[in-house]
């Protein structure tokens, strides 16, 4: 076995639990003490914690080696290309953080700072309404599927105004997730309809699923395949003469962004991934943001508070309407992430935004291009700026999807989307973004291609990757078997827990 | 700028490896009714000292504001480790071999947050305390076939909110404000007796949003009887102090966590977390890391548990959530670490303390704190909207309003006290009232 | 893929093991292969109805969530509560002491709805295609 690297290259030993280094007394910081402690005799004895809080006891420099030596672990994007189909993972440009950081220290109460901040939040919103051709929107989304939630209670109250009782979503079988998921929360049962062989849903095929119990169909354009929806136009008109309202999952967005407009579409509703089209960080897995848009006529049922200027045209919050569906956050959303995605827009102007889809969509072909020589392409329609492979030349060898993802990260590439969507069997999803160099793309292609060939002369190989990473392949049935969830768990189950 | 690394001379080799002779040939693939024709209509382009020039706010001095969202010491190291562009640009850890500092940081969140509130397990975070409650809810309701949910009015008005929006369209459920009692502040157990029965879900905060201690050990024995109960904590700083809420028997405990190590942002992002017992892990939302060990038999991380979820379970799933807020839990992590069991403590006393000295000098003014109940680092004066604007022109925050919340509460205003005020702070807010 | 010929298939590739009036149900072969290792069951109560086709509780893998039907309407009157904690049984011995549940069926002539091991096997092999 080779020695295990950390990702900037440094040889490993394994990273201790921080509950492991606890030691009485090793925390020697000074915190702010301002005021004279009282008795607080007020409060009920069995009120009050007898015993310091059960969290670890370790000095300054202990905390910042831990936490240091934990994200070397780990692999970001500015290690390089990170290519997650439909995660849309591009470079996250400094500055967007330096601006958030601006309102870290303001307290949302604080109407002094709040009427400028609202005044940016409107501006905001503009422009998400110019670069969606959408009327209307709210900014609390904390996140894709926070918005997606929001965006069918919206449709749901719509039409419970109307007094239209009507149950069912449709939803295509390349859709992500969260779309059934955040269906099944607004209360509406969801009912998934076949993309077909092309990897576009046809009209003719929605036609056979429409009815009046039908509330809304809800469509990612361009689809998880990269495909944009050729026949949107048909399909909303079919939608809107059965009274439904047509939803965009704005996840993709990045592929149309300058180029189509979802209003001009037809849609009705959509949600925007500012973690994934407006290059804010992911963190790891949040926070993201969800803003949501929508045609006038839904409108009056955004959430609360709405941003609504005042007499001298100072922008306020208001907090109470009889038409919205109410509050989704107690906060403002993950405003700082909001801000991020502005000073995003505002750096590139109209002409940057637009080059973002046409350079992403340059930089997948190109992938593509290369890659269809070595690996299955499973759809011919053309596609923007996402592709998927599939395994069925390497696994005629033994050689699976899973197989090469982690070739890919011996080889020091993180992995693209795999075994998504759905409807792909073996399917390695692949979105390069806008922002990877030439030579980067050029990097992954000649490994991916190394990888192919590799399948064929030694298939036996791929069993034992990754070896060189931090860990090598994990144990997720002992995982699931074993749920040891916590330090106080492994405590209990000293017996089975490895102790390397 | 666009952070974009391609030339010219790079467009054309990549033409020529596609095989086409123009970019536009990529997006005949689009009807050509639905391709944007103009230019968009946004703001810029601007270079990074317009940008700065453009983002710059002005806040007030002096700030005791609060309600579920506060202002602490955030120690340097925090800032200077999860910047790191290794947690900070990394994706959700569906890889786990180039993930594990992620995933060890968050398995060592969920440690903690389950130790502090004492319970079992925590999830890997929420988007905020409001939408974590609501997630109970609707555990319990699925749970627990649950017909009513039960809230204090005197938790957070936000998080009852977002309750109500949440479950609006689930129209066979009742959702009631259990009443608190005007004197002490605290909820008013001979109601509340009336209120809870096997079918009820009941939820309630401590402290509460007037800052009071609610009596947690009488609650507890009437609410034995609810179907489902949990505490919610907003200011996460009173887990330094008070009896974990997890000893007084709660299905869950919820609330926010953004005390711990992240700051207020002008309202986001926040950090919602969700402790469960051992009975409803596999029924829990969100993300969840456990213990796994790799083919050589090392010890390693994964996310588990992921049955639960809505990339495998779809409609079926326990929660819609994907994305969470890992960074704003990380902070937290690495907040703990770094200020110690010691420094929660104190950071404790010294809010409750501060907060006792400003009420002090507010009762010598002669001016109205409404509640008798023991706080933690908020209350509740009656102060007019003259006064309030006095103050805020000299700088001062004096609180937040809560007439509009609360009507039975004319001219009431929520006065927060952390470690962050000083004494001169209190001063100058008693000279001017 | 063993599919043993004393057995009675649903379509949702669950086993019946008639005994009078009473059914033992499992999961077959087949299933246990697709779902890979199986981290975790859960079934109804003992005592309580299901009808034919019915849900009576759920197996999971790591990446997989299945459904379990029931062959026969009846009352569950015995639970094998020993895969709770070693759900790994199902892999290893899906058609002896991986049995799930027990059945005291309502109508035998539900039987007839089911597959011989012949049909299930070439139901099997035209589904795996």
């Amino acid at each position: 076995m080779h020695d295990r690297k950390a990702i900037t290259g440094f040889p490993l030993v394994v990273e201790p639990l921080l509950s492991t280094m606890s030691k009485e007394g090793k925390n020697t910081r000074r915190m702010p003490a301002p005021f004279e402690e009282y008795p607080l005799d007020d409060i009920k004895k069995d009120m009050i914690n007898n015993d310091l809080p059960l969290i670890p006891d370790v000095s300054e420099v202990e905390t910042v080696r831990h936490f240091t030596r934990l994200s070397r672990l780990n692999y970001g994007i500015d290690d390089g290309i990170y290519p997650l189909g439909s995660c849309t993972m591009k470079y996250n440009p400094k500055i967007c953080e330096e601006i958030a950081s601006r309102v870290k220290d303001i307290h949302p109460a604080d109407k002094k700072a709040m009427v400028d901040i609202l005044r940016i939040l409107i501006d905001l919103s503009k422009n998400f309404e110019e670069i969606c051709g959408m009327d209307a929107s709210t900014l609390w989304g904390a996140a894709g599927a926070h918005g997606e939630l929001t965006g069918m209670l919206i449709i749901k109250k719509a039409l419970e105004t109307k007094g239209e009782v009507r149950s069912k979503v449709l939803i295509p079988d390349t859709a992500h997730g969260t779309n059934p998921a955040s269906c099944a929360i607004a209360g509406f049962n969801t009912v998934q309809i076949p993309s077909g062989k092309n990897g576009y849903l046809k009209a003719s095929t929605l036609k056979d699923y429409i009815d009046h119990d039908v509330a809304a169909l809800m469509i990612t354009n361009p689809n998880t395949l990269g495909i944009f929806e050729q026949e949107i136009a048909c399909i909303a008109e079919l939608i809107h003469n059965n009274g439904s309202y047509l939803y965009m999952d704005g996840a993709n967005l990045n592929a149309i962004l300058g180029t189509s407009r979802p209003g001009d579409m037809g849609v009705d509703c959509l949600h925007l991934n500012l973690h994934k089209t407006f290059a804010s960080p992911h963190g790891g897995g949040g926070p993201g943001s969800g803003p949501v848009l929508v045609k006038r006529q839904l409108s009056p049922y955004l959430p609360l508070p709405w941003i609504t200027p005042d007499k001298k045209g100072l922008y306020k919050l208001k907090w109470d309407s009889p038409t919205s569906i109410g509050r989704i956050h107690s906060g403002m959303g993950n405003l700082a992430v909001l801000l991020k995605a502005f000073a995003y827009i505002l750096s590139l102007g109209p002409d940057g935004l637009k080059e973002v889809s046409r350079v992403a969509t340059l930089n997948a072909n190109y992938l593509k291009a290369r890659l269809s020589k070595s690996f299955d392409l499973p759809y011919n329609t053309p596609t923007l700026h996402e592709f998927v492979l599939t395994d069925k030349y390497q696994k005629a060898h033994g050689v699976t999807t899973m197989d090469m993802a982690k070739a890919l990260i011996e080889f020091g590439i993180h992995p693209p989307t795999v075994y998504f969507p759905l409807v792909v069997n073996g399917a390695i999803m692949i979105e390069p973004t806008e922002t990877e160099p030439l030579a980067e793309l050029k990097r992954f292609a000649d490994v991916m291609e190394t990888i192919a060939i590799m399948a064929k002369d030694s298939p036996h190989v791929f069993k034992n990757m990754p070896s060189t990473s931090p860990v090598c392949r994990l144990d997720e049935v002992w995982a699931a078997r074993h749920l040891i969830l916590t330090w106080n768990m492994i405590e209990s189950n000293k017996k089975v827990v490895v102790s390397k | 700028m666009s952070f974009i690394a391609l030339n010219q001379e790079g467009k054309k080799e990549i033409l020529d490896t596609i095989g086409i002779k123009d970019e536009d040939e990529l997006f005949e693939t689009i009807p050509a009714p639905l391709r944007y024709k103009g230019r968009l209509n946004t703001q810029g382009p601007l270079d990074e000292e317009s940008l700065r020039a453009r983002f710059r706010f002005r806040a007030h001095d002096i700030v005791f504001a609060g309600g579920g969202i506060y202002n602490h010491h955030i120690p340097a190291v925090v800032d200077a480790i999860a910047s790191r562009q290794e947690f900070y640009t990394a994706y959700t850890p569906y890889q786990p071999e180039i993930s594990q500092g992620t995933l060890q940081a968050i398995f060592e969140y969920q440690s903690m947050m389950a130790s502090l509130t004492n319970m079992y397990a925590s999830n890997a975070s929420m988007y905020d305390g409001a939408t974590a409650l609501a997630e109970a809810a609707i555990m319990a309701i699925r749970a627990k076939g649950i017909k009513k949910v039960v809230v204090t009015r005197a938790t957070n008005p936000a998080y009852r909110a977002v309750i109500k929006a949440y479950l609006q369209f689930n129209y066979d459920i009742d959702l009631q404000d259990a009443p608190f009692n005007n004197k002490s502040g605290q909820v008013d157990l001979d109601l509340l007796k009336d209120m809870v029965s096997s079918d009820t879900a009941f939820f309630i905060q401590q402290p509460n949003f007037f800052g009071i201690i609610e009596p947690m050990d009488e609650i507890s024995q009437i609410v034995k009887m609810a179907g489902f109960w949990g505490i919610i904590v907003t200011e996460a700083i009173s887990l330094g102090l008070l009896r974990p809420p997890g000893t007084f028997g709660p299905d869950v405990v919820v609330g926010e966590a953004q005390s711990f190590g992240n700051p207020p942002n002008a309202g986001g992002p926040l950090l919602g977390f969700f402790c469960t017992t051992k009975e409803y892990i596999r029924r829990m939302p969100g993300r969840i890391v456990g213990l796994s060990k790799d083919s050589s038999g090392r010890k390693a991380f994964c996310l588990t548990l992921a049955t639960r979820e809505q990339h495998i379970r779809r409609e079926k799933a326990t929660s819609n959530i994907c994305s969470n807020q890992g960074l704003c839990a990380l902070r937290a992590a690495i907040y703990l670490s770094a200020i110690g069991p010691k420094g929660l403590r104190n950071i404790a006393i010294q809010c409750a303390s501060g907060a006792r000295s400003l009420m002090k000098l507010i009762k010598g003014k002669g001016i109205d704190v409404i509640f008798s109940g023991p706080i933690f680092n908020e209350f509740v004066a009656r102060v007019d909207d003259a006064r309030i604007k006095a103050l805020e022109e000299n700088g001062i925050l004096p609180g937040i309003r809560i007439e509009d919340l609360y009507p039975e509460i004319p001219d009431g205003i929520l006065i927060t006290v952390t470690e962050m005020n000083t004494k001169k702070d209190l001063k100058c807010m008693i000279e001017r009232l | 893929m063993n599919f043993p010929a004393n057995l009675k298939y649903t379509k949702n590739h669950e086993w019946a093991r008639v005994n009078g009036n009473k059914v033992t149900v499992g999961i077959t072969d087949y299933a246990q292969s697709e779902l890979g290792d199986i981290v975790y069951v859960e079934f109804n109560d003992k005592g309580t109805d299901v009808k034919q086709d019915g849900i009576f509780g759920t197996v999971e893998s790591v990446k997989a969530v299945s459904e379990l039907y029931a062959p026969v309407t009846g009352t569950i009157v015995e639970v094998n509560n020993a895969l709770e904690d070693t759900p790994e049984l199902i892999n290893t011995d899906c058609y002896g002491n991986a049995w799930m549940i027990v059945i005291e069926m309502k109508d035998t002539s539900e039987l007839d709805n089911l597959m011989d091991s012949k049909k299930y096997e070439d139901y099997v092999s035209s589904e795996a295609k």
